[in-house]
């Protein structure tokens, strides 16, 4: 029988339950009590009412990638209206919609929901945890964003759809200059969104801080954890800012009130603080997560650890503290006082300092390193290159007299897609190959990875390089047309030429994903021979993913033989049973000293209906049905507490200690 | 592999490089090319700081590739397959690399607010202020004067003179704009409620092209203006003959050509020294004094116009400017009526 060895008991009194300790071997009857409890209900009930997080994580994960597809559609819908001057393929407000919309989907929908996709799968693999703090809150995160990003394009097949760019200025977005639905669905559809994702980031927060596995102290977590961790902080604290903004444009063009209105005092640049408040650590959001993934994968094809975890993990929080005091770069050009400008310029050229830690630890590892050439770590080598190009384009846009001259124009819309697709797409498409066979239980094809990397790589710099010049020759962004003597004919050309082979790269990605569902290798555990926890398990993993919940003596759990860098090893085999229901261990917030028995809750269906009823409620304001509203809200309200209602085998209460001083229980650990 | 990886940026950067030079030539005389063509000192010490920040940019990226590429590909001792390196070691990398950047940096930071104290502020006390406001989707410009006869306006042409620096006030009608004339200087966003200012100097005589660069709507790719630095002599005739209001023999409704006028234009446009004081478009005073018709979209001849007062939809779409419906005698008496507007 697995359980064994009683006397590993953690000889820890204070907690009121003592935590079974031992081994639970798949087939062994813990294991099988483990499955029972854990699996989720087959069929549509399960589908709605699931919270496991490796489902809600591939969910999140397609459902992005269906976003990207399409705001990838519409971007080459766009060049080839660009491809030659003087077409007329779109009209001004077809082309106005089309690019609101790319960056819409893309900024808000794609980018930061696919990096919430591999947290959401990853943090408990990468933790040691069986779910992530509030399994239901995850739900309700995942079902708000698909609302959301059903909403926003609800207008969309009407040829209404929002016109106003994604940062939407005011007052070409207020109630006199865009009369139609189009702003109000995306003023309601982001405030709706940002619900998501401060649950969302809630979650991230609280799962990092108490669901660790013994051992796994702070300095132990894997660089992605601090990258999701800092985007989530940040987050919390700027989602108020955005939804702040869009519920002012919403009152401002619904229920008459000034805040942007210039007739009555009111300040369009009130709006532009707002947003950039916002906006610009929004960018660090959605590309120190997919950085994480890079440090944490690379290593692997690389043979070693990253050189210097440490600075690496202080260089994403430090990214993020610059970028709280930068926004106004994105406002150089509206009359602010030039000494205010300068401490910006500086403070946004400063930025690169912690991404220079990143990139010479990357190479550092790369060269101190082995390489394997397998697809990931292509993408992820790739990735450094276009990294570096973005940034320096960067410190270009962040001279402030420069910046008058390059912002605005294609030199801007060059480097944000240096940032964002060369820092956020090539991670996560070689963060998807290398995790997919943990996903699935199947390998992808290398060889058609390694089109798929080179096709992307060659298109993305033919598309995107070229912008850099049609900046420089003074083309603005945001125009539907251009005249031959500009002399921009060929850059759009060219770049036009380069989408579309980047597409067809995107293309051999996904024809690879299908073929590898049905017919790639099988991948056993640790395919990669990677160090993280993650790989400790089968792939794809159980529904309790951890038999026991292991504890951790360093970073590289599975690399700890050969690296014999202490004594000391993690306990992968034998750790914490916790079978008496949906269990898992509380941790404490630094050293991960075991804390509490947390019992976590299973499949509900009230997340989907919270979700719903609040979706409704904004569907109700966008028509103004205010019987509807009045209902819904009542809805929300009455799952609310259904949710809340106190239940028995949620009561951790009974076996938490009221004094969590646990600082010394265990000296084992 | 090795073969692969060491080729492909080679072949990327030929490639580009054959494709792209021959077009340079015609691309460096692209009239918005503030990058190899600045002019005047508000935008000239900018296009040395932007060739200081593109070289410093090309040669480090580089510098970065090859490092890489080196990590990549350099020989390696055989070692057993399975072994994993030591964690410790390579920290140098991170603190020379991180400690290079840091100077270039610091350095970049010096210089660049060296040049932003320099084209902020013009040295000398602007001879000559100006009004620009940005409508949907074209350029008021008004020259005023304390007589209030002597005020000048007119549209999506500035001109100035030469060697002198001039300040422009830069508001705006409706939405966001922003004036832009990169060969003479950077942008500033146009914001209703507020008067910006930034001041533009022109060295040579010439026309320099603008545009507006931010988005403000259907006709924001059709915003364009342009700044006519002249000789100051050749300034002052220009505005003694744009301050005279129009000289019309048959300012009558007997006139067919300027009855249409009455009916259908004077809605939104003036014509000053006639009943027509519109004020939603451009001053047409001295519209035939002008280079370009709807906001740089078309050389300003008969034709164009003509075009352009029957078809300004299809030309400009969502344009404020409607297509009109004309029989072809009111367009021809209207055409008479418009050519005297010298």
């Amino acid at each position: 029988m697995a359980i064994s060895d009683k006397k590993h008991n953690l000889p820890d009194n204070r907690l009121e339950r003592v935590p079974e300790y031992g081994c639970a071997p798949t087939g062994s009857t813990v294991e099988m009590r483990l499955a029972h409890t854990w699996e989720c209900n087959p069929g549509w009930r399960g589908w709605f009412s699931t919270v496991d997080h490796k489902t809600i994580g591939i969910r999140y994960l397609i459902t992005a990638f269906i976003f990207l597809i399409i705001g990838g559609i519409e971007a080459l819908i766009m060049r080839a209206q660009l491809s030659l001057p003087d077409q007329t393929l779109l009209t001004p407000e077809q082309y106005n919609q089309l690019f609101t919309m790319h960056g819409i989907t893309m900024i808000f929908l794609y980018a930061l929901p696919i990096l919430s996709g591999f947290s959401n799968y990853l943090w408990p693999l990468l933790l040691g945890s069986r779910d992530m703090a509030f399994p239901r809150l995850n739900a309700l995160s995942y079902w708000i964003f698909l609302f959301a990003g059903v909403f926003m394009y609800a207008s969309f097949p009407l040829g209404q759809a929002p016109n106003a760019g994604w940062f939407n200025y005011v007052p070409f977005s207020g109630p006199i200059y865009n009369t139609g639905p189009n702003i109000d669905v995306f003023a309601l559809g982001m405030v709706l969104l940002g619900i998501s994702t401060t649950v969302g980031a809630v979650n991230f927060i609280v799962t990092l801080f108490k669901m660790r596995a013994p051992g796994m102290t702070i300095n132990r977590v894997p660089i992605l954890v601090w990258g999701t961790l800092t985007a989530s902080v940040a987050n919390l604290i700027t989602i108020p800012a955005v939804s702040l903004a869009f519920l002012l444009l919403w009152l401002d063009r619904q229920v008459g009130t000034q805040f942007f209105d210039v007739a009555n005092g009111g300040k369009p640049l009130l709006w532009q603080h707002l947003f950039w408040i916002f906006g610009h650590p929004w960018v660090y959001a959605i590309v120190l997560p997919a950085m994480g993934i890079v440090s944490d994968a690379l290593p692997t094809f690389c043979r070693r650890p990253l050189v210097g975890y440490t600075a690496v993990a202080l260089a994403t929080m430090a990214t993020m503290m610059f970028g709280f005091v930068v926004w106004v770069h994105h406002m150089f050009a509206t009359g602010l006082p030039t000494i205010s400008l300068s401490i910006f310029g500086a403070a946004s050229m400063a930025i690169s300092i912690p991404s220079a830690v990143a990139v010479f630890a990357w190479i550092a590892t790369i060269w101190l390193g082995r390489p394997v050439f397998k697809t990931p770590f292509l993408f992820f080598a790739g990735f450094v290159i276009l990294f570096v190009i973005g940034g320096l384009s960067g410190v270009m846009v962040a001279a402030v007299s420069l910046n008058w001259q390059l912002n605005e124009t294609y030199f801007v819309v060059a480097h944000l897609h240096y940032v964002l697709l060369g820092i956020n797409v090539f991670p996560v498409i070689g963060g998807i190959y290398y995790w997919f066979p943990k996903f699935t239980g199947r390998m992808m094809n290398e060889k058609l990875g390694k089109w798929s990397f080179w096709v992307m790589f060659i298109g993305f710099n033919a598309a995107f390089f070229p912008m850099h010049i049609a900046g420089l020759l003074g083309m603005p962004r945001r125009i539907y047309t251009y005249s031959s003597h500009m002399g921009w004919d060929t850059v759009n050309m060219i770049t036009s030429i380069g989408s579309f082979i980047f597409a067809i790269g995107i293309l051999i990605f996904l024809v690879n994903v299908m073929i590898s569902l049905k017919r790639g290798v099988l991948a056993g555990s640790n395919p990669w021979d990677a160090a993280t926890l993650e790989w400790s398990i089968s792939s794809p993993p159980p529904a309790y993913n951890f038999a026991v919940i292991p504890i951790i003596a360093s970073r590289h759990p599975l690399w700890e033989n050969r690296l014999n860098e202490s004594s000391e090893r993690s306990s992968l085999s034998e750790g914490y049973l916790l079978t008496a229901g949906h269990e898992t261990i509380g941790t404490s917030p630094i050293d991960a000293k075991p804390q509490v028995i947390l019992k976590m809750p299973g499949d509900s269906y009230i997340p989907f209906f919270v979700g719903l009823f609040v979706s409704l409620l904004f569907v109700g304001l966008l028509f103004h049905w205010w019987s509807f509203i009045g209902v819904m809200t009542a809805a929300c309200c009455i799952t609310l507490i259904l949710w809340m209602w106190p239940q028995k085998s949620l009561a951790q209460r009974t076996v938490f200690n009221a004094d969590h001083s646990s600082q010394n229980n265990s000296e084992k650990i | 592999m090795k073969h692969n990886l060491y080729m492909t940026p080679f072949l990327v950067i030929s490639i580009t490089a054959i494709v792209v030079l021959p077009n340079a030539v015609q691309a460096s005389e692209a009239p918005l090319n503030y990058f190899l063509h600045s002019y005047g000192p508000a935008a000239k010490p900018t296009m040395y700081l932007g060739w200081v920040l593109a070289g410093l940019s090309v040669i480090i990226c580089i510098v970065i590739s090859l490092l890489l590429l080196t990590a990549i590909i350099r020989k390696r001792s055989r070692s057993d397959p399975y072994s994993i390196d030591r964690e410790g070691g390579g920290l140098l990398w991170i603190y020379i690399g991180t400690g290079i950047s840091t100077i270039i940096l610091f350095g970049l930071v010096i210089y660049s607010s060296m040049i932003l104290n320099q084209v902020a502020k013009p040295t000398q006390t602007p001879a000559l202020t100006v009004t620009v406001t940005g409508y949907d989707w074209w350029w008021k410009v008004e020259y005023e004067h304390d007589d209030p006869t002597q005020h000048i306006i007119t549209a999506n042409e500035l001109h100035i003179p030469v060697g002198l620096p001039v300040l422009i006030k830069l508001k705006s009608a409706d939405v966001i704009h922003a004036f832009w004339v990169p060969k003479l200087a950077g942008k500033t966003q146009m914001i209703p409620g507020l008067v910006n200012q930034q001041w533009i100097q022109a060295d040579m005589s010439g026309i320099y092209a603008g545009q507006c660069v931010q988005f403000c709507g259907a006709g924001h790719a059709h915003m364009g203006l342009e700044v006519i630095a002249k000789s100051p002599q050749e300034f002052e005739d220009w505005q003694n003959t744009q301050r005279k209001t129009a000289m019309l023999s048959f300012k009558t409704f007997e006139d067919p050509g300027y009855k249409v006028f009455m009916d259908q234009c004077a809605g939104c446009h003036t014509i000053r020294g006639t009943e027509a004081a519109g004020k939603h478009a451009p001053d047409l005073t001295h519209l035939n004094s002008r280079r370009k018709i709807a906001a740089g979209l078309l050389a300003n001849t008969p034709d164009h116009l003509k075009k352009w007062i029957m078809n300004a939809q299809e030309l400009k779409p969502g344009s404020r400017m409607p297509s009109f419906a004309l029989s072809n005698h009111e367009i021809a008496a209207l055409m008479l009526f418009l050519s005297n507007l010298d």
